[in-house]
């Protein structure tokens, strides 16, 4: 990796998603340390989900490249719903490994905010079974029943899940780049100060947790799924330039190499046998730890796919950073704060830094990249010699999940 | 009914008639609901239609507020959220379906390893006729 880029996440009426690519591109281009002349691009890999169902344009890779001016080198859609673009990366190592390319963009985008709620939670639907559809599971229903049998598992509550949401709030506020930059704490303060503006009765919460009980500040969505659990409706893109391992130094002194990468494949809801852990994580993470000979301790930071509260709990066990069942106590713990032994979600995760779908894979890298090279600002990480850092995405209800590990060197 | 193919359709038809069924494994005996047509542990593909008793546990749940437009359309919204879940049939097999006879507006109530019985719950008429699969504690 010698560069990387992304758009703000958002929601932007004034700009659709080719433009907002365009905008991640750019930011990559000037990244890449001592330069790139674009043209020595091999290929494009462009992550992307929805486009078929929003924008009603599905072949968006070839009209991306164009825009960019990469045409007439090949441009190719990956798809794997919310991993869209980890397996975009996924395709750019491989196509790197074989030796065929020695120069290749990755990246994904989505544009989502420009339909109604109810458009939006249609498509997204497109990524379950027809059985959880037909059932009535919305996404934030699907993980809401996950999260009742991981209470009834481990004895964790709602309670437990407010811990990562204040948490990703709170390194959002960091990240300039982030949906919501805000705390808890902010967006009580603001509600507090527009109740009193407006002369209307000045809501009381002792703490971000009363914050979070309310029901008019935080409804249900899918119970246990509160407002505050879910990821936003989102709008973005984001970029990663691959070169060849022995290219590297030509553009960077400070290149990240990708060390594992892994992908699984998982059942339905119905289908599985115990519903607090995703196979498809567990086999992804066996087999990127496998390509690097790394273990879980040896990763120093980590974005994990938080799409919902309990996901991140779940996949902070999967990866092996804790042990089943002990995900929720490290996170009431603090370990997984910004300032913890085992930093998560520093962006402010899915949650708060946003998902517009396509472009969350290598926005999650985008996040590594500053990590590992310190260059997150306000929010980077104060482990001492930072040098290996992972990113984990899951696409649809488990049906498609990655790990993807960088190492400084 | 032992001539339908072991598919979506066949299983659609079958809960029309009232029927949960499943498919057996002729080879290692594994059970599919809904069925498949490959056995997913012997990958034989020598399958038996098993109609389920129609007994079984809430595995897990939720209330959902939000719901699709289908769902909207049979009056469902914030005030009134209806509940989905997973069901652990007597079989050992799992379903998802909707859970009926339960509060959805106090999910705080509604508890893991309820028993549950089987219902058919039969929407629309002529070409718009659908039916989808409930469960209501027993």
């Amino acid at each position: 990796m010698v560069g990387a880029g992304m758009s703000r996440f958002g929601m932007f009426g004034d700009k659709d998603s080719k433009y907002l690519f365009a905008e991640a591109f750019h930011e990559m281009v000037s990244t890449v340390d001592k330069g790139i002349d674009v043209k020595d691009i091999d290929a494009l890999y462009l992550g992307n989900f929805t486009n078929d169902f929003f924008v009603h344009q599905g072949h968006w890779a070839p009209i991306v490249s164009d825009l960019l001016g990469l045409t007439p080198k090949p441009a190719t859609r990956t798809e794997g719903a919310c991993a869209s673009s980890a397996l975009a990366l996924r395709e750019g190592v491989f196509a790197i490994a074989s030796g065929f390319y020695d120069m290749v963009l990755v990246g994904g985008v989505e544009e989502m905010s420009k339909r109604s709620t109810e458009e939006v939670t249609q498509g997204l639907a497109m990524a379950a079974s027809p059985y959880e559809v037909k059932a009535g599971f919305t996404f934030p229903g699907v993980f809401g029943a996950i999260a009742t049998a991981y209470f009834a598992k481990y004895g964790a509550s709602r309670e437990h899940l407010m811990n990562v949401t204040i948490k990703s709030h709170n390194n959002a506020r960091l990240n300039p780049k982030a949906q919501f930059s805000v705390s808890i704490r902010d967006i009580m303060d603001q509600r507090i100060a527009k109740a009193k503006s407006k002369g209307e009765p000045v809501p009381i919460w002792r703490d971000e947790k009363e914050f979070l009980r309310d029901p008019r500040a935080n409804p249900v969505v899918a119970w246990p799924m509160h407002l505050f659990d879910c990821c936003p409706i989102s709008d973005g893109a984001s970029c990663i330039l691959l070169v060849a391992e022995e290219l590297a130094r030509h553009f960077t002194d400070n290149p990240l190499y990708v060390v594992g990468i892994g992908q699984g494949s998982g059942k339905g809801l119905h289908a599985k046998e115990d519903l607090t852990y995703f196979e498809a994580t567990r086999y992804a993470a066996q087999e990127a730890y496998g390509l690097s000979g790394l273990k879980p301790e040896d990763i120093q930071v980590a974005e994990v796919h938080d799409c919902f509260s309990i996901a991140e709990i779940l996949h902070i066990e999967d990866l092996g950073f804790f042990k089943p069942g002990e995900g929720y106590k490290a996170v009431e713990q603090g370990l997984t704060r910004l300032d913890g032994p085992k930093p998560i979600n520093t962006s402010g995760g899915l949650k708060c830094k946003g998902h517009p779908v396509g472009a969350t894979g290598t926005g999650q890298l985008v996040e590594i990249w500053k990590q590992l090279r310190g260059e997150a600002g306000e929010r980077q990480v104060g482990i001492k010699d930072l040098r290996i850092g992972a990113a984990q995405s899951l696409g649809g209800t488990g049906g498609t999940c990655t790990l993807t590990i960088l190492e400084r060197r | 009914m032992e001539e339908r193919p072991f598919n979506d359709i066949s299983y659609e038809r079958f809960l029309s008639e009232d029927k949960l069924m499943g498919s057996r494994c002729q080879k290692c005996g594994s059970l599919f609901v809904p069925p498949r047509s490959i056995c997913t542990k012997c990958h034989s593909s020598e399958m038996r239609w098993l109609e389920m008793k129609g007994k079984g546990r809430l595995a897990a749940f939720t209330s959902i507020a939000i719901g699709p437009p289908f769902m909207i359309k049979e009056g469902y919204d914030r005030k009134h959220p209806y509940v989905s879940g997973v069901v652990e049939l007597e079989e050992r097999a799992r379903v998802v379906a909707r859970i009926e006879g339960v509060d959805g507006s106090k999910p705080e109530a509604i508890k893991i390893g309820t028993p549950l019985k089987v219902e058919f719950l039969h929407r629309g008429e002529g070409t718009n006729a659908t039916v989808f699969l409930a469960f209501r504690p027993s």
